[in-house]
C-alpha cells in the first residue's frame, strides 16, 4: 500500500511532532481500555487477595460489559443485548436493563458508536496485537471478503435469537466471553480468544473487528449519527505518505474524505465504521486530521489554525 | 458510437450486477451457515446439567436463557460467593449463573441480595420471601445407602433444613428387621422445599449424597389436570362431594348387580339400606374361608365376593 513499508509507521510524525503527539491517541486509548478492565477487576483481585474481605471499594462497578451497575446505582446494559432479548421474545424486561441500555446508547450516540470498539472493547487489544504481529512478520494476503458481512451477521444474530428463543450468540460471542472471563473465569474461553487472534493473524487482516463482529456492526450503525468525528480540514496539506491507510482499521472510509475536495465531499469522516481511535491523527506528520464536530464545515483550511484547534479540542 | 458505448456500459452493468448478486448470495450463505452452526450448537449448549441449580427467583429455564445478560451482578451480590458464571465447557449455558448444592448451597438470605440488582428481571424481582423460592426440589435418591433407611439415627438433612419440619419431615416407620425399632425416614415436601441444597451439602454420605436437589422440571411430575384428589376436594368444600346414590353404578357385567351384604348401595324408597339376611349369613358361618384366598388388587373381586359365595 505504501512505498515506505519497511520504515516504522509514524516515524515522520515522531520526527516532526515529537513522540507524545505521534502516539497520544493510541496511548490514551490503551489507558482507557486497561482502566476499564482494572475497574471491573477490583473485586476479583480483592477476593483473590483475601477471600473473606467484603471488598467495599470494588462496588464502584460490578458486572461486565453486558450489564453493570456503577456505584450501586446507575445501571448500564448493552443495547444490542436488549434487542436480542426482545427478539428472543422476552418482553417483561425489568426497568434497569431498559434505562441502562438507553444510557449506553445515548453515550455512544454522542461520542461515536464505535468508540466502544476502540476505547472499551477488550478484544480490540487482542486484534490490534494480531495486526501488529502480522505487520512485524510481514504476513500479507489471506482471505478477502466484504466488510459488509458484519451487518449480515448482525441480522443473523437477531434472527437467531428469535428462532432459538435465547441469547444464542452469547454462547460464543468472543467479546462478552473475554470481558466476562477476565473477571469470572475464562477456562476454555481462551481458545475462542486464541481463535480470533489466529484468524486475524493468518486468515484475514483485521478480520474479526472490521468484517465479522456484529457488535462492531451495531455500534457502527449507532455511530452514523454521532456528532463527534475525525475531521480532515487540512486535507490539502496531505503529502500522500499513506501511513493513515496503514494504521486505520477501516481504510476504505479515509480516501473519499481525504481526496474528495474536488468532488465536494465534506472534510469529515462521517462513516459509522470509523472507530474514533485517532490513530490517523497520531500518525499524520502534516496534521491533516483532528477530532471535531461534524457540523462545523466552514473551518478555514489553514494548517496553523487547525493545529491550534487540535490543541484546544484535545 | 454512443450506441456502442451504452451497449458496453450495459454489458458492464450486467456483469457487475451478476457479480453483485453472486456476492450477496455468497455472503448470505456464509452468514447463514455461521448462524446454522451457532443455532445447532445452541441446541446442546443451552442444556443445563442437573447438578447446576439456578439462583433464587430464576425464571423458568427457557425464559431465563432469553432474559439473562450473563453480567454476573448476582454473583457479585451473593455474600457467600456460591454463585458462578458458567464457563464454556461447564455443561451450563455459557455465562449464566448457577450454584452446585453439594459444594456450595444457597444460604437463603432473608433479603435475597442476588435478586434486586438483576438488570433484566431474569431473577424475578417480585420474589421477596426466600421461603417462596423454588430453585429446585430435594429428592431422597439413594434409599439403599441413606442410613435412615438402614434404621440408624441421622436426621442431618431434617435438621439443617431452613424450612425445618415443613420441607423435610420424618416419617416413623416400623423397622421390620429388628422388629422393635422405628426408622426415621426423611420425606421431602415440594410445597415447602426451596431447593437451597443445604440438605445435599450436609448429607453424611461420601461422594454422592443420598438427598439431592434437582431442578423442578426433573424432580416433580404433574398429575393430569383431570385428576381431583377426593380428600383434598373434601377439605376445600367442607364435606363429601358425592351424595349417597340410590343405585351405585359399578362397571359390572350385564345382569350382575352389587349388593354384597345388602348394605349401603341398594336402598328402599326411604333411603334405608335393604338388608338381605340370606347374604349375610354365609359370611358369618365361615369367616375363615377368606384366609385361603389372599386379597387381590382387583376391587371387583372383593365387590363380587359375596355374590359368588351366594351362588
Amino acid at each position: 500500500m505504501t512505498g515506505k513499508a519497511n520504515e516504522i509507521i509514524g516515524k515522520e510524525a515522531i520526527e516532526k511532532k515529537g513522540w507524545w503527539q505521534a502516539y497520544k491517541w493510541l496511548i490514551l486509548r490503551r489507558i482507557s481500555q486497561f482502566a476499564i478492565l482494572a475497574l471491573f477487576m477490583l473485586i476479583p483481585i480483592c477476593k483473590w487477595m483475601n477471600p473473606d474481605a467484603d471488598c467495599a471499594l470494588g462496588w464502584i462497578i460490578k458486572g461486565n460489559l453486558a450489564s453493570s451497575k456503577v456505584f450501586n446505582a446507575i445501571p448500564l446494559t448493552d443495547p444490542l443485548l436488549l434487542l436480542q432479548m426482545l427478539a428472543a421474545g422476552f418482553s417483561k424486561v425489568a426497568i434497569d436493563a431498559i434505562i441502562g441500555a438507553v444510557i449506553v446508547f445515548i453515550f455512544y450516540l454522542l461520542v461515536g458508536g464505535r468508540v466502544f470498539c476502540s476505547w472499551v472493547c477488550p478484544v480490540n487489544i487482542v486484534t490490534d496485537a494480531a495486526f501488529w504481529l502480522r505487520s512485524k512478520l510481514k504476513l500479507t494476503g489471506g482471505a478477502r471478503f466484504s466488510r459488509s458481512i458484519r451487518y449480515w451477521v448482525l441480522g443473523m444474530v437477531l434472527v437467531l435469537s428469535a428462532i432459538t428463543g435465547s441469547l444464542a450468540y452469547e454462547l460464543i460471542n468472543p467479546v462478552s466471553m473475554l470481558h466476562r472471563g477476565l473477571f469470572f473465569g475464562m477456562s476454555m474461553g481462551w481458545f475462542v480468544i486464541a481463535a480470533v487472534f489466529v484468524f486475524d493473524l493468518f486468515v484475514a487482516k483485521r478480520g474479526w473487528c472490521t468484517h465479522i463482529c456484529p457488535m462492531g456492526a451495531f455500534y457502527g450503525l449507532v455511530g452514523k449519527f454521532s456528532p463527534l468525528k475525525v475531521r480532515a480540514d487540512a486535507r490539502s496539506a496531505c503529502d500522500d505518505c499513506a501511513e493513515c491507510y496503514v494504521v486505520c482499521p477501516e481504510p476504505q472510509i479515509l480516501k473519499p474524505v481525504l481526496k474528495g475536495e474536488k468532488k465536494g465531499i465534506l472534510p469529515v469522516i462521517q462513516a459509522g465504521e470509523c472507530t474514533n481511535c485517532g490513530r490517523c491523527i497520531d500518525v499524520c506528520a502534516e496534521e491533516v486530521f483532528h477530532f471535531g464536530l461534524r457540523y462545523k464545515n466552514d473551518l478555514p483550511k489553514v494548517k496553523t489554525t487547525v493545529g491550534g484547534k487540535h490543541e484546544v479540542i484535545s | 458510437m454512443s450506441n456502442s458505448q451504452s451497449k458496453k456500459s450495459q454489458k458492464k452493468n450486467k456483469v457487475s450486477r451478476r457479480r453483485f448478486l453472486s456476492d450477496m448470495a455468497g455472503t448470505a450463505c456464509g452468514v447463514g451457515l455461521f448462524g446454522l452452526g451457532i443455532g445447532l450448537y445452541s441446541k446442546s449448549a443451552n442444556a443445563i446439567k442437573p447438578q447446576a441449580i439456578r439462583p433464587p427467583g430464576a425464571l423458568p429455564e427457557e425464559d431465563f436463557l432469553a432474559a439473562c445478560t450473563r453480567c454476573g451482578i448476582c454473583v457479585r451480590d451473593c455474600p457467600y460467593d456460591i454463585l458462578k458464571l458458567a464457563k464454556i465447557g461447564d455443561n451450563v449455558p455459557t455465562g449464566t449463573p448457577y450454584f452446585t448444592a453439594r459444594t456450595g448451597p444457597c444460604e437463603m438470605c432473608d433479603d435475597i441480595p442476588c435478586i434486586p440488582n438483576c438488570p433484566t428481571g431474569a431473577l424475578d424481582h417480585s420474589l421477596v420471601d426466600i421461603n417462596k423460592a423454588r430453585m429446585g426440589l430435594a429428592v431422597v435418591v439413594d434409599q439403599e445407602t441413606c442410613i435412615a433407611f438402614l434404621g440408624l439415627r441421622c436426621e442431618v438433612c431434617f435438621n439443617v433444613c431452613p424450612v425445618r419440619g415443613k420441607a423435610i419431615t420424618l416419617d416413623y416407620q416400623h423397622n421390620a428387621r429388628s422388629g422393635k425399632h422405628a426408622k426415621f425416614i426423611p420425606v421431602v415436601h415440594s410445597s415447602d422445599c426451596t431447593g437451597c441444597g443445604l440438605c445435599e451439602k450436609a448429607c453424611i454420605l461420601e461422594d454422592a449424597p443420598a438427598i439431592k436437589v434437582f431442578p423442578q422440571r426433573l424432580a416433580k411430575g404433574d398429575l393430569g389436570h383431570h385428576y381431583r384428589v377426593g380428600w383434598e376436594q373434601e377439605k376445600k368444600y367442607g364435606g363429601s362431594l358425592i351424595k349417597t346414590r340410590d343405585k351405585h353404578q359399578y362397571n359390572l357385567p350385564e345382569g350382575v348387580r352389587y349388593d354384597y351384604e345388602g348394605v349401603g348401595l341398594i336402598t328402599d324408597e326411604k333411603g334405608n339400606p335393604i338388608v338381605d339376611p340370606s347374604l349375610i349369613k354365609p359370611k358369618k358361618a365361615e369367616p375363615e374361608k377368606n384366609t385361603d384366598k389372599p386379597a387381590t388388587n382387583n376391587p371387583l373381586d372383593i365387590l363380587n365376593q359375596g355374590i359368588k359365595e351366594a351362588e
